[in-house]
């Protein structure tokens, strides 16, 4: 697997457009959209609902499984991922059954990846050896912070010391484990985060996503910030001081970055999400949940319903979750591709890239590495160390 | 026709706020000239700019009929005007129209500067002048006090003032009495050859254009011909009003009367205001004294953002000054900019107006160069040029000298502010003429220059006094003075339109005033941008923006990557409409911004 994210290789005989999925798989995401509360910050598809018909959702589920898979015969399977919302909080008989679905509607290797989100309270720790027993292989555990009033601070629902215990558990019942955590929080120093980061690897995660908070409209944060009530959090530059010093931690603890906020020792990187990065084919499957998938030759954008009810209706009824389905040009491919791949540390092939566009970045590219931003070679372009943190200034400019 | 004995004609004058165009309201109301539901607040003031910001930019006339005491029936044309000192021009003029003046003073406020300059038009016109205490409803009114002051600081009779509320409508009927016994009937003679004032015109997108006329004597009726005496120019009148405040049709219009007038006109232009409009046959010989045009004092160039507008510029611009006489223009070419248009205006809130009116009624998107004054170059062949635009500086070894045009401001201010307005001209280069104290208020008079007025005196001076002190100003004349030209250089290249005149001893202040500006104004690149300004070739101050250092999404939301690249695009589109200098790209919020001091 690492072959994926190491040494920028290109493909000898490159895949035409049509083929062009080949270069990242196939995986499948599963969206879970309910949570015990809502956290403030958090803009995702997740809503706290009082009852859950798992009868219900395990039959629209399994409808949408059987009608993408009638899209996809015979695709072999890369990875599925259950993400959230909370899909810690789902009976793992669903869980099971979903995946027992999956397994009947496409081949897969056997070295398939199953990830699922968990948070880490007692209440989901008391499930994880269900989750493994369906034939989850990977969890992903927002543990968000290591600090009592930091974690009251973005609403959560656990402690530090219920997150241990939890993230314990896990590694005692899962062969891969990560966890995701929040800086650049409200009043936080570079020291504080750094003596936290420190003791994050110490916890001995094969992965770590290490998410700069980020403010979003709509949430209890967006509106406290545009009402000047969000105080403390860090300017531009201090947060790139932030970064910075995470890349060299995580570095030098054997875990160096591989994507934007992702951080992995080598060949445990998420192939699921590098699906998304190497700008694979996936389907999307749950309220809100988002596809790419090539059908025909051709590539289409989908999109499911977001809210949880009339998604969980539609499917019953209408036979169909999507809502949207979009032709994807070569050129929109193109910049989907420019966009998830310069995410990555290994960087995009140009060759790929022209296959899909008849755009030329060669002007724009030799701009962005006299500043040091950007570099190319053998046919590979990535962002330098230097560029990360300014990835969409630099999307701006390579955008026609 | 109306007997002459049953009109009168007034002007309502006052400070900024005062409440004339509330009076108004109270007056058409009172009259029934305007049906109880389609009233509204300020109903004169009927522009979007004027509705939005509460003010009157434009002086506006109605007719009413008022039944008076003593059993006639008398026809009032009231002119509303604007208080703001840039239009001051629209209130000179008005007053040759009628007889009298209502003095609106806010009886809470007291005299300010522009109820003195307005007075001191009222009295040049010979107006009767009515003064009326507003806001009596307000606890902090002091109308006693503020009568006294009226009679010390302007020196006219107050003791007949009339208290009123133009809120409350309390006291507005004996404001209709005064109007009908105070002040004077108009005079004119039926009989003798047309001479009517054009006192104004617009563009209707109905009617065409249209002017509005005072008839000083003769009649004219609908259908004649007539002509206009300076450009000799003959029309047909296909329409004859009066305003109620809409146009009414009316047959006739004789001595004393205000009206409008439509006939075949193409363009404003071809009207001149203070023109003297009489019959083509038997016509006037001698026109009636004209006004004194109104001078553009600010100067800025208007370009588009996008360069691909300016065909659409242009024809915003043509509409917009068949509208507004006051403001100039003429076709300008930037290196950096491209194609655009310097344009003259009365002052800063003139050119806002316009600019705000060409973004939102034309939707064109404008980035306004540094405004200016016009400068006297004195070339040492002895050829004088006036300077509109510093980007025309010519060549420093051909110039003599340069002149600077002058103000006469005024300046009125509560005691304890006095030391910080003081200190404020000081800082403009100001030369005090005159301090004098009325009760607890100051009167300062000084001699600016009027480029250190023009683009954020006003603001600086209500800030400074906390919205005390009130302003006014004229034209003084020339002045030389020991002024250069500052260019500003971003990323090492000279951008035009920041390029600025200044004086030589406060160069340097304002060019690392600049620079810190614009590094706040200019959004950070990928790369670090030097920012300089430079008198000649020597750089006189530096500031470096430094390259964007955090601009990046954290985390992704289970493929959903058409949200990013919405964002992105939406990013790019906003780049796009900022006006690119060399590599870098300057909002064009930054132009005028960067000129405003913080003192
Ligand atoms: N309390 C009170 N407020 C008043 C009175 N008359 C006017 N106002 C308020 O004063 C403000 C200014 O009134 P306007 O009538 O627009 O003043 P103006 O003199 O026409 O102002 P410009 O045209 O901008 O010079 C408005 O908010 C009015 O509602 C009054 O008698 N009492
Ligand atoms: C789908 S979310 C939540 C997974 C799980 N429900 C949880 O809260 O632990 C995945 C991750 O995105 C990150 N995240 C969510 N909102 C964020 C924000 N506004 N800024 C930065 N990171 C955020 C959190 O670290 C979170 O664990
Ligand atoms: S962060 Fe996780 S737990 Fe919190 S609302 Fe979002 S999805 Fe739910
Ligand atoms: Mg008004």
């Amino acid at each position: 697997m690492s072959a994926l994210v190491q040494s920028p290789q290109a493909a000898p005989a490159p895949l035409t457009r049509a083929e062009d999925w080949r270069n990242g798989g196939f995986g499948l995401y599963i969206h879970w959209p309910f949570c015990a509360s809502k956290c403030p910050y958090c803009d995702f598809n997740s809503h706290v609902s009082a009852e859950i018909e798992t009868d219900a959702w395990r039959n629209a589920y399994i409808s949408e499984l059987r009608r993408v898979a009638a899209l996809t015969p015979g695709r072999v399977l890369n990875s599925v991922f259950f993400g959230g919302g909370t899909p810690s909080l789902m009976d793992p008989e669903l869980v099971a059954a979903i995946l027992e679905e999956v397994r009947a509607c496409w081949p897969q290797g056997n070295d398939i990846e199953i990830t699922l989100e968990a948070n880490p309270t007692s209440v989901e720790a008391g499930r994880f050896r269900g989750f493994r027993d369906a034939g989850v292989n990977r969890v992903s555990m927002g543990i968000q912070a290591l600090n009592d009033s930091d974690l009251r601070a973005l609403g959560r629902l656990h402690s530090v010391e219920e997150a241990r215990h939890a993230f314990d558990i896990a590694r005692n019942t899962f062969e891969r484990i990560s966890f995701d955590l929040i800086y650049a929080r409200q009043d936080q120093t570079l020291a504080a985060w750094q003596a936290e980061l420190r003791e994050a690897i110490s916890m001995a995660a094969d992965h770590l996503s290490l998410y700069q908070l980020t403010i979003e409209q709509g949430t209890a944060f967006g509106d406290r910030y545009a009402r000047g009530r969000l105080k403390g959090l860090p300017d531009d530059d201090r947060a790139a001081d932030m970064y910075f010093a995470t890349q060299e931690l995580t570095d030098a603890a054997g875990l160096p970055g591989y994507e934007t906020s992702n951080h992995a020792a080598p060949g445990e990187e998420s192939r699921h999400n590098m699906i998304y990065w190497s700008y694979g084919d996936y389907a999307g499957i749950g309220p809100g949940a988002h596809g790419r998938l090539t059908l025909d030759g051709q590539r289409y954008g989908t999109e499911a319903i977001r809210a949880p009810a009339a998604w969980l209706n539609a499917v019953t009824e209408k036979d169909s979750g999507d809502v949207v389905k979009t032709t994807l040009s070569g050129e929109d491919q193109a910049w989907e591709y420019l966009m998830m791949g310069l995410r990555v540390t290994r960087g995009i092939d140009l060759t790929r890239f022209s296959t899909l566009s008849n755009h030329d970045l060669t002007p724009k590219i030799n701009e962005l590495t006299s500043y040091g931003l950007v570099e190319k070679q053998s046919g590979i372009l990535r962002v330098t160390k230097a560029g990360q943190p300014v990835l969409n200034g630099i999307l701006r400019e390579l955008l026609p | 026709m109306i007997k002459l004995s049953n009109i009168r004609n007034f002007s309502i004058v006052a400070h900024i706020d005062h409440g004339k165009s509330t009076l108004a309201d109270r007056l058409i109301q009172l009259t029934g000239t305007v049906a109880e539901r389609d009233m509204q607040a300020q109903i004169l003031d009927s522009m979007d700019i004027e509705r939005e910001r509460g003010i009157t930019i434009k002086a506006n006339s109605v007719r009413i009929e008022y039944p008076a005491k003593d059993g006639e029936t008398y026809i009032l044309n009231l002119i509303d005007t604007p208080g703001h000192v840039d239009f001051a021009y629209e209130v000179s003029r008005s007053m040759r129209a009628v007889e009298g003046s209502l003095l609106v003073v806010d009886a809470t406020q007291g005299v300010e500067a522009q109820t003195l300059a307005n007075v001191y038009y009222a009295i040049e016109a010979d107006h009767e002048i009515v003064p009326v205490l507003n806001k009596i409803d307000l606890p902090a009114s002091e109308p006693e006090r503020i009568c006294e002051q009226i009679e010390d600081v302007i020196g006219i009779d107050a003791s007949e003032a009339v208290h009123i509320s133009a809120k409350t409508g309390l006291g507005v009927p004996d404001v209709l009495e005064a109007i009908v016994t105070r002040l004077p009937a108009p005079t004119g003679d039926p009989d003798a050859p047309l001479k009517a004032m054009l006192v104004d015109s617009w563009y209707d997108s109905y009617l065409g254009v249209v002017v509005m006329v005072r008839i000083m004597d003769g009649t004219v009726r609908r259908g004649d011909r007539i002509k206009m005496m300076q450009t000799g120019a003959t029309y047909g009148i296909d329409k004859l009003a009066v305003l109620k405040p809409q146009m009414t049709d009316i047959d006739v219009l004789g001595p004393g009367e205000i009206g409008v007038i439509t006939a075949s006109i193409k363009q404003v232009r071809d009207t001149r205001v203070g023109d003297t409009i009489t019959t083509e046959k038997r016509g006037a010989t001698v026109p009636l004294p004209g006004f004194k045009p109104a001078q553009p004092v600010v100067f800025c160039g208007l370009f588009p953002v996008d360069a691909a507008e300016f065909e659409d510029l242009r024809a915003a611009i043509d509409k917009l000054a068949l509208n507004d006489a006051s403001f100039s223009f003429e076709m300008e070419t930037s290196a950096a900019l491209g194609f655009g248009f310097r344009c003259g205006f009365l002052g800063l809130l003139h050119l806002e107006v316009i600019r705000d009116r060409l973004e939102r009624e034309y939707d064109i998107d404008l980035i306004t160069t540094a405004p200016s004054v016009i400068y006297h170059i004195h070339m040492r062949s002895g050829e004088m040029i006036e300077l509109h635009n510093p980007a025309d500086m010519p060549d420093l070894t051909y110039v003599d000298h340069l002149e600077e045009p002058r103000i006469k401001a005024t300046i009125l201010v509560p005691d304890e502010y006095l030391g910080d307005v003081l200190k404020l001209c000081q800082d403009r280069r100001g030369i005090q003429m005159d301090l004098t104290y009325a009760g607890a208020r100051a009167m300062v008079v000084y001699d600016l220059p009027l480029n250190e007025v023009v683009f954020d005196f006003y603001d600086r001076l209500k800030s400074v006094t906390k919205g005390y002190a009130s302003f006014d100003y004229q034209m003084m004349g020339y002045r030389e003075d020991a002024l250069v030209k500052m260019q500003v250089l971003v990323n090492e290249e000279p951008v035009d339109a920041l390029s600025t005149m200044v004086h030589r001893d406060r160069a340097e202040a304002r060019g690392r005033m600049m620079c810190e500006k614009l590094k706040e104004l200019i959004p950070r690149h990928m790369f670090k941008i030097p920012i300089q300004a430079a008198i000649g070739g020597r750089v006189i101050a530096r500031e470096t923006l430094s390259a964007m250092r955090k601009d990046v999404t954290a985390k992704c939301y289970g493929g959903d990557m058409t949200r990013k690249k919405k964002l992105l695009e939406k990013q790019k589109k906003g780049k796009k409409k900022m006006r690119q200098f060399g590599k870098v790209e300057i909002p064009q919020s930054a132009f005028i911004s960067a000129l405003k001091m913080d003192d």
